[in-house]
């Protein structure tokens, strides 16, 4: 027998039998570390394919942490993302995402239409203009989540809710496959609220998949198909109806897992790779 | 390589004679024009390309948030000129400018790097590391430059203009260098527009998109690098931060738009080089770095004080007028109340009135204001002032009608949906009511009209609609 | 050039004990800015102090100390309360904000200085960069006795004189109200809900930084002022994690760079056939820089060296543990003393990416503790050696049981992480462990959980499956 499972040459993650072929996202056995801490335990997970997916969490469950990961905007400590079959720095232009809305600085001089014509940069490529055509694309996608009213407002002179449709907007302009967006309803207001569903369900009836960080519990079954119950490592995952339960609600937010805290720590005093 | 000009800061005349000679308006006009001899013009013109560069630079930088890098920068050229230097001197070339402006991009680079290296490899915070950096380069700087004094080279006197700056002394090659360096930033930052912009807004998103973010942040180090160090000669590298912050603080305050604020920048950074130089060319002991500076923060305070958009007076007139719109809405919704209970019925508004007294004990509102409140109101008809009592027009009651109705529907808004609805304004609820726009407040009525809720309303509410016409 | 004992007295002596007190000054203020992130702010001090210094002389046509250090100070505030307004009114980013103040102030002052420089005054814009040291001197004593004597005293040079005052009412401002400014450094809106008025107490930080730097500027430049109140205080916090001891460290170093950076430049070109002095303040600063990045580099705690060893030794320790591990699982299967090659091939891929050097040091380790032996090129554990590798496959399947069982992980994934986790499990966590996952008796590959050793017992036999 052999005394190590690790293969010589990793196969496609496709290929092995516990990912399938169709899902846009596949996470390998993740660990993510902050400063040598693991915020994220070998996360296994596949997206399915042509749905909306709530990632919920407690707070400091990793739930930003797993979308940056899976961008590669932070480094994995082990195991691997594929987007689409591909490493996802060879797919960034099929991944759309939309930040949280207090990571940028809105007093930047900036109108709205500016900001989403920004998820037409990878098209148009180094060193050239936002041609005309980009521009009226950008302007739709404003018009789609209700603000083509606001195309010329410099964005400090947008409300809460305002703000987070641009954002969305520009993730739409991208005309991405696959969507991350961290809490897009956090804060906002009704309209925005609508809005905002409205949208991701055109996205997943146009064939997308979006994976989105939320915070209220109420309306995840509204909302969403597909969940992913996450506190430093994945509860449960799947459908609504499978993996929603209260059961698995207890475990997300019934406290941590004392013995993997300490684990942590330890890691992260010894500086070491996890 | 001598520079060809002659330095005007020198002193002139006697060392008694500190009376200021004011030049005439001819004498202005001759050096504005560019008629005040070629030494003159070439200082004018090297400064204005500086002010242009480092204002177009200096935008990116500081929405980039590495405005006190460039100061680390600029300190950290020293010991690259002094050894520059002493390597020239030592290879028989005495003074040659392109090593010593080679040498200040190197250790300027090696300098703003550490700032980066210590960052990231200690725990010493940014502040501190770009503190550190900054007057340890220069006492390095120092050391070497007080070593290069006691050395029996010739030509040394130029390394101290390093440090101030002298402008006046400025060579043609100087100037040149300076225009075709300014061009050349100016230029790239035009071809990556659009990359700086999405680096400077959001450079999270720019990663997720695949951008090299920390090669792009290394191209705008670079930027900055060089156009501080052509212009240390020039202002001189304690002050040369100055032209790469302020013309963009304030070309922030005229515009919205990153374009524009851009272009505004650079236009006021060649503006302050111009002014600078012409003024240190009339003026007498007026050394030209700082003049520059001095004008530069001069068209700064100008712009934050007046800028029409941002600026203090306009932020200060819209605030004052918004106090003065909530306080007379909150007079003619008191007067619109009292009315409702003293007279029975507001319809026979015109001939009732209140008296002030009541008015000013009403919410503790101070006399002073209240008159001025109050004869606002007057003189746009809504009201008629008696001795010690005030009432309301015809269009003066409808629109006490409009704003007491208003401020119920967003009461009742308010109540219903408490929980969501001021999550998104940033202004107390207090405040919103007074703002309320008229595509609110119909949105307002349809949302309260779904929810099945009734408003009291007040008297007259077809009258609210002409009110709402005839005003406009 | 020779020193002579009046000549060091009555010139190296005195400014010794400016820079002295100037270095230690600032760098006791210095904490209080680094430990808040308002380093810059000394330095935005710094260079503002200068219009302040050449009003008054314009105004009152005097250098005597107490006009100039309160137009000094008057500055000082007038920078904080500029920035404190550019930011809030011009909205403009806060580092910004002190770019665009203390450049406008310090071009101000620079043309002032230009004005007042044709009154014949002995201002010049050099001296506001790097002091007059040189011109710090001392004409009283002649000998080490003429200390005792009152005339002496008399006539103590004046630089040193406000300095000496300077620090000693810093520090007895720093010492009265020490709590309140750590508390502010921490938390500044703790520092407002407790009671403090940390606005109060952040001007009044700022108005002592403005007199630390007006007092140091004229003796060794406001270059030297920047340098050590950042320098000491960052070194100082590359060492300890105590505010107190970083206090006193910070002294330290501001004293030693003081001392080692004037007798590197006074005399320091001696020795290398030189003639002329070096900028002294230069020179101090270039110490206080080199002691940053000794600190930096080679601090036992927190520098780069430490980290680098710290991790190389860890690195060693897990291919040590690893190899016990590997041979007790070569045993479980049979195979017993695999060669060398396949063991290291086996650890190799195990952990991709390790090291040439921690393999070897691993491998040393495992051998001089005598838990390995070599024979003909194969290897084999001794008993000891079997003991903790008993210990470690215990911990590393007692880990794959809580990973599958009560964190749900694939049980053909979890072999990498308790692989990791194996090597850095302590005591109480191991008890936890054992809480969680002791009952069962084979991990989730079916393979046997090895018994806790109890003490004193026998070595234990080779494992069967």
């Amino acid at each position: 027998m052999s005394i190590h499972p690790l293969p010589e040459a990793p196969p496609r993650l496709a290929d092995l039998p516990e990912h399938s072929a169709q899902s846009p996202l596949s996470i390998h056995d993740m660990t993510v570390a902050y400063r040598h801490k693991p915020v994220l335990w070998d996360v296994d997970y596949d997206a399915p394919p042509q749905s909306l997916i709530a990632v919920v969490g407690p707070n400091g469950a990793g739930k930003s942490t797993l979308i940056k990961a899976c961008l590669g905007l932070i480094p994995l400590a082990s195991g691997r993302v594929e987007i689409f079959g591909q490493l996802p720095r060879r797919v960034r232009r099929d991944v759309g995402y939309v930040p949280q809305r207090e990571s940028v600085d809105w007093d930047f001089p900036i109108s709205a239409l500016e900001v989403v014509a920004m998820g037409r940069y990878g098209m148009i490529g180094w060193g050239r203009r936002v041609s005309r055509a980009h521009k009226d694309a950008a302007l739709q996608c404003l018009d789609r989540v209700g603000m083509a009213d606001y195309a010329k407002r410099q964005i400090s002179q947008l409300s809460g809710g305002q703000q987070q449709r641009v954002f969305l907007a520009r993730a739409l302009a991208q005309e991405a496959r696959l969507y991350f967006m961290d809490e897009p309803f956090a804060g906002v207001d009704a309209a925005t609220e609508r809005a905002i569903v409205d949208v991701l369900r055109t996205l997943r009836d146009e064939g997308k998949t979006v994976i989105c960080v939320h915070h209220d519990l109420q309306t995840v079954q509204e909302y969403f198909d597909h969940v992913l119950l996450l506190n430093m490592r994945v509860v449960a995952a799947g459908s609504i109806d499978t993996a929603f339960t209260h059961d698995n609600l207890q475990k997300t937010y019934g406290g941590r897992l004392t013995l993997l805290d300490q684990a942590a720590q330890a890691l992260a005093q010894a500086g070491a790779r996890p | 390589m001598i520079p060809a000009g002659v330095s005007h800061t020198s002193s002139h005349g006697s060392i008694t004679d500190v009376s200021v000679h004011w030049p005439t308006l001819g004498e202005v006009w001759e050096v504005l024009s560019f008629q005040a001899g070629y030494n003159t013009n070439l200082v004018m013109l090297g400064t204005a390309f500086l002010g242009i560069g480092a204002g177009t630079i200096g935008a990116f930088a500081l929405l980039r948030k590495r405005a006190l890098v460039a100061d680390a920068l600029s300190h950290a050229t020293l010991p690259g000129v002094a050894i520059a230097f002493l390597i020239g001197s030592w290879m028989g070339v005495s003074r040659s400018l392109p090593l010593l402006l080679l040498g200040a991009v190197v250790s300027g680079v090696i300098g703003a790097l550490c700032v980066q290296l210590i960052v990231r490899y200690s725990r010493i915070r940014e502040d501190a590391a770009i503190g550190a950096v900054l007057s340890v380069f220069f006492g390095v700087g120092v050391v070497l430059l007080s070593y290069i004094q006691n050395m029996n080279v010739g030509n040394q006197g130029g390394l101290a203009s390093f440090i101030y700056g002298q402008a006046a002394a400025m060579s043609q090659t100087n100037a040149i260098i300076i225009g075709a360096t300014s061009l050349f930033a100016c230029l790239l930052t035009f071809a990556f527009f659009k990359e700086f912009r999405v680096l400077c807004f959001d450079s999270t998103y720019a990663a997720a998109q695949g951008w090299p973010v920390q090669r792009l942040d290394l191209l705008l180090l670079a930027l900055i690098a060089i156009i501080t160090v052509i212009g240390i000669q020039a202002v001189g590298l304690i002050l040369v931060v100055a032209m790469v912050i302020i013309p963009p603080a304030a070309a922030r305050f005229w515009t919205e738009r990153l374009g524009v604020m851009t272009i505004v920048s650079a236009t006021l950074g060649g503006l302050a080089g111009y002014l600078g130089a012409a003024a240190s060319a009339l003026l007498e002991r007026l050394p030209t770095g700082a003049v520059i500076v001095l004008i530069a923060g001069g068209i700064f305070t100008f712009s934050m004080i007046a800028a029409p958009a941002r600026g203090f007076v306009a932020h200060a007139a819209r605030r004052a007028r918004l106090r003065l719109l909530i306080l007379e809405q909150h007079i003619l919704r008191k007067m619109h109340e009292q009315l409702e209970t003293v007279a029975g019925g507001a319809d026979r508004h015109a001939d009732a009135s209140v008296s002030i007294a009541d008015l000013a004990s009403e919410r503790n509102w101070s006399t002073l204001r209240l008159r001025v409140a109050l004869r606002w109101l007057s003189a746009r008809g809504l009201l008629n002032r008696h001795n010690h009592h005030v009432s309301l027009t015809e269009s003066g009651a409808r629109e006490a009608a409009r704003t007491t109705r208003n401020h119920r529907l967003w009461e009742a808004y308010l109540v219903r949906n408490a929980d969501i609805a001021p999550s998104h304004v940033d202004t107390s609820a207090d405040l919103v009511e007074h703002v309320l726009g008229d595509q609110l407040v119909q949105e307002l009525e349809r949302e309260l009209k779904a929810e099945g809720v009734l408003l009291p309303s007040p008297h007259p509410i077809v009258a609210t609609h002409s009110a709402r016409e005839g005003k406009s | 050039m020779n020193i002579t004992l009046d000549l060091f007295l009555q010139v190296d002596l005195p400014a010794l004990l400016a820079a002295t007190l100037a270095a230690a000054t600032c760098a006791l203020l210095g904490n209080f800015l680094v430990l808040r992130r308002l380093s810059l702010m000394g330095d935005a001090i710094a260079h503002a102090v200068l219009p302040g210094i050449v009003v008054v002389f314009l105004i009152a046509s005097t250098r005597s100390t107490l006009p100039v250090i309160l137009g000094a100070a008057a500055a000082g505030l007038l920078t904080t309360i500029l920035t404190e307004l550019v930011r809030k009114i011009g909205r403009v980013e806060s580092s910004a904000s002190m770019g665009v103040v203390f450049s406008i102030l310090f071009a101000l002052g620079v043309v002032l200085l230009e004005q007042a420089a044709a009154d014949h005054v002995d201002l010049d814009a050099d001296c506001v960069l790097y002091g007059q040291l040189e011109d710090v001197s001392w004409f009283a004593p002649v000998a080490w006795t003429s200390f005792l004597e009152l005339e002496t005293w008399r006539d103590i040079p004046r630089e040193v004189a406000t300095l000496a005052i300077v620090f000693f009412v810093s520090a007895f401002l720093v010492t009265l109200f020490f709590k309140e400014l750590t508390i502010a450094a921490f938390d500044s809106a703790l520092a407002t809900t407790l009671g403090f008025r940390a606005s109060l107490l952040h001007y009044g930080l700022m108005a002592l930084v403005a007199l630390a730097a007006v007092a140091s500027f004229e003796a060794v430049g406001s270059i030297l002022v920047i340098a050590m109140i950042i320098c000491p205080p960052a070194t100082a916090r590359m060492l300890t994690d105590r505010i107190t001891m970083q206090v006193w460290l910070s002294l330290l170093f501001a004293v030693i760079s003081a001392v080692l950076g004037y007798g590197l430049a006074a005399f320091g070109p001696g020795f290398f056939g030189g003639e002329h002095a070096l900028s002294a303040a230069g020179m101090m600063t270039v110490v206080a820089g080199a002691l940053m990045t000794l600190a930096i580099v080679a601090s036992p705690s927190h520098g780069v060296i430490a980290r680098r060893v710290h991790q190389s030794r860890l690195a060693a320790s897990v291919v040590h543990e690893d190899l016990l591990a590997l041979l007790y699982r070569f045993e479980e299967t049979q195979q017993a003393n695999p060669t060398v090659d396949l063991v290291h091939s086996h650890i190799r891929r195990g952990a991709p990416g390790i090291s040439e050097r921690a393999l070897r040091a691993g491998f040393r380790s495992a051998l001089k503790a005598g838990e390995i032996t070599k024979n003909n090129n194969r290897l084999e554990l001794s008993s000891a050696g079997r003991a903790r590798a008993m210990e470690i496959v215990r911990t590393h399947r007692l880990w794959e049981r809580f990973l599958v069982d009560e964190m749900g992980s694939r049980p053909d994934h979890v072999h990498r992480t308790a692989t990791t986790l194996e090597h850095l499990t302590t005591q109480p966590m191991e008890r936890e462990l054992e809480m969680q996952a002791g009952a069962a008796s084979r991990d989730p590959h079916d393979r046997p959980i090895p018994p806790k050793p109890a003490p004193n017992e026998p070595t234990p036999d080779k494992p069967t499956l």
